[in-house]
């Protein structure tokens, strides 16, 4: 893949102020949240279990995500922090979430990037990569059925196409003509497993075609580039084509999870993507453009900061959920 | 005019779509052709293409959509086309729709369909009971009627309830079983075993299509002095424990009869239950009746040898009452 250190011009056709500072702000939201409680709270010993973050590839969910509207349905995936925040989800709950405090998002019930809220129209990844597929295609399903505008995103990695349930929920949802945008982080590597030993054909979008529906490749780290392309899948969704895929390339800029060293990844890569970085890349063009000046950029940063130490400081003081509730919910309560 | 569980299931579910248009039915072959055992016969016809949907052969992809279809608002009736094929959705149902209540508050109130049970020469990939795998799992509700009434108003709480019901029908029943059914709109709780037949002497506490076996041997014992009381389960998770205990408690003997293999089937845990707390009412083992622990085979002389039936539930019972 050539490099690419500028936003090419017709990325941002169209693109305006204020999406760019929107998009900038999430992704920055996203990075430095996921800095603390890898880089620090995982370290800590604050997290309980693992942790599963998205550096690098931030552009991908927060450029589609500025795509969706806001009753439009997210199926996140565990790098896509960034749609949480997008959808309102307060930066306090994800720390407790990860802390496996009573304040988190799930209360203790499920950690990490395992969560979801219906009010918000965000739906939990489980476990088994791609399971997600085939439900967002019952949702989309549903949309169509009750006659409403709205759509559904649903996030993946490039290992999950390697799963039956991606092919089975597209094939579905392709069938129906259900209103779907299928939105593939292709970061090149599934835990240690690199791309060449997970698929055959060259990109994750050949596989498009076997469903009969369209499929582009995009630079995912270039939000604004995700943004159009994701918004072009919607408009298809929307009009009643059926579901899109886009396939963003990108690099997984960290291991599998915290503990992972990423030792069998090629030293060359961590330097060639990190020249990509995607919110580095916005920051030089809306300078560039003037949109912002660094000063603006510092003052932002440092906002952020002050929002996440308020944010973790509120987690740390969540207790931990009453043992008491654990048979609570199972079943509806009579 | 008397009902078969087949048309009894049928008009459940007609009924419940009538009622709510949310309700809606996904499967294999379920709507042009009917089902493969006609459970959606003249549904299309009724309901149309939107609320009758023939899809993939992707057994996943049923159970996940419908998950995705219940969170948005809808009550999907979901149908494997056999029992048997439910294990290639098997990860939708105790990972996907079982949790997700727990862990974050989004019901799935789902219904998932499965035509169960051998005596059909289906061979081992169309006869099997895999209701045990599902009744190990929290957050699923589990069900298996034994007569066209509560096929009927057991498919119509199913689909009312606000969890996951996995819905086995017995296939040998579809068309063996007619009774009347009442006219107006009723229901059959969920979670409520029935005691089929009064009797004093032991109980045989059972489901599905061994009541009627059981209700065979039963009516041999009547003859011998032996007075055999029945429990139907209707509901596997959650058991209704009241009912198994209080029949135990009269008895005092106790015979657990299922078409499934024995190995951890469902007999083993009402055995556990019983011992721990009916023990004192005991007056002699629990014993278990259920297929060996084999694949389901096809030839019928081995089905035969393979299945339960009313001998062999005589010839435990008369042990039993000796003991």
């Amino acid at each position: 893949m050539a490099a690419v250190n500028v936003l090419t011009p017709q990325s941002t056709a169209g693109a305006d102020t204020e999406l760019a500072k929107r998009a900038h702000y999430y992704m920055l939201l996203q990075r430095e949240v996921e800095e603390r409680i890898e880089r620090k709270l995982y370290r800590q010993g604050k997290v309980l279990g693992g942790c599963y973050v998205g550096r690098g590839q931030e552009a991908i969910c927060i450029g589609a995500g500025l795509a969706a509207e806001a009753e439009d349905v997210l199926f996140p995936s565990h790098r896509d922090l960034g749609l949480y925040f997008l959808r309102g989800v307060p930066m306090r709950e994800v720390f407790a979430q990860y802390m496996g405090r009573a304040g988190g998002l799930t209360g203790g019930r499920d950690g990490n990037m395992h969560m979801g809220d219906l009010k918000r129209r965000l739906v939990a990844i489980i476990s088994a990569m791609a399971a997600s597929v085939p439900v967002a295609a019952g949702a989309a399903m549903a949309l169509k059925y009750q006659g409403s505008p709205q759509i559904v995103f649903v996030f993946f990695g490039d290992g999950a196409t390697s799963r039956g349930d991606w092919h089975e929920g597209i094939n579905l949802a392709a069938v129906q003509k259900a209103p779907l945008v299928l939105v593939c982080n292709n970061n090149q590597y599934a835990y240690s497993t690199p791309l060449s030993l997970q698929m055959a054909c060259q990109d994750v979008a050949d596989r498009g075609a076997g469903y009969g529906i369209p499929a582009e490749i995009v630079d995912g780290n270039n939000v604004l580039a995700v943004h159009e392309a994701a918004s072009r899948a919607a408009a298809h969704a929307r009009a009643g084509q059926g579901p899109y895929l886009i396939e963003c390339k990108t690099f997984r800029m960290t291991g599998h999870s915290a503990h992972d060293g990423a030792e069998y990844v090629p030293e060359h890569l961590w330097d060639e993507w990190a020249a990509r970085d995607p919110i580095r890349r916005l920051e030089r063009h809306m300078i560039e453009e003037r949109w912002v000046n660094q000063e603006e950029l510092d003052k932002r940063l440092a906002a952020v900061r002050v929002e996440i130490d308020e944010a973790v400081t509120w987690a740390e003081n969540s207790p931990y959920p009453d043992p008491g509730t654990l048979e609570d919910n199972v079943y509806e309560k009579r | 005019m008397p009902t078969t569980y087949v048309e009894a299931i049928r008009q459940g579910i007609g009924e419940e779509m009538e009622r709510d248009p949310n309700v809606f039915v996904m499967g294999e072959d379920i709507g042009v052709y009917g089902g493969a055992f006609k459970v959606t016969q003249g549904l299309l016809d009724r309901f149309g293409p939107r609320r009758v949907i023939d899809t993939p052969i992707a057994e996943s992809a049923i159970v996940g959509a419908a998950i995705g279809a219940s969170f948005m608002g809808l009550r999907p009736v979901a149908e494997m086309q056999f029992a048997d094929f439910i294990t290639c959705g098997f990860d939708q149902i105790v990972n996907f729709a079982a949790k997700c209540r727990y862990r974050w508050n989004a019901p799935a109130p789902i219904v998932i369909r499965a035509p169960s049970g051998g005596g059909i020469h289906g061979g081992p990939f169309h006869s099997q009971n895999p209701e045990a795998w599902f009744v190990h799992t929290p957050g699923l509700k589990v069900v298996q009627p034994a007569t066209a009434y509560d096929a009927k108003g057991l498919i119509k709480s199913a689909i009312r309830d606000n969890d996951p019901v996995i819905f086995f029908e017995h296939k040998a029943l579809y068309r063996r079983l007619k009774e009347d059914l009442p006219e107006n709109d009723y229901t059959v709780p969920l979670g409520k075993a029935a005691v089929f037949r009064e009797g004093s002497d032991l109980s045989i506490i059972t489901y599905g299509a061994m009541v009627h076996t059981a209700a065979e041997a039963a009516g041999v014992l009547q003859k011998e002095g032996i007075s055999a009381e029945i429990v139907d389960l209707r509901t596997l998770l959650p058991l209704d424990e009241e009912t198994i205990l209080a029949s135990v408690r009269k008895t005092s003997k106790a015979i657990v009869l299922h078409e499934a293999t024995l190995t951890c089937g469902i007999g083993g845990e009402i055995s556990a239950r019983i011992t721990e707390k009916a023990f004192e009412s005991l007056d002699g083992p629990v014993v278990r009746i259920a297929a060996p622990d084999t694949p389901v085979p096809f030839s019928s002389t081995l089905e035969e040898a393979f299945l339960p039936n009313a001998a062999r539930v005589i010839e435990k019972a008369r042990w039993l009452c000796r003991y």
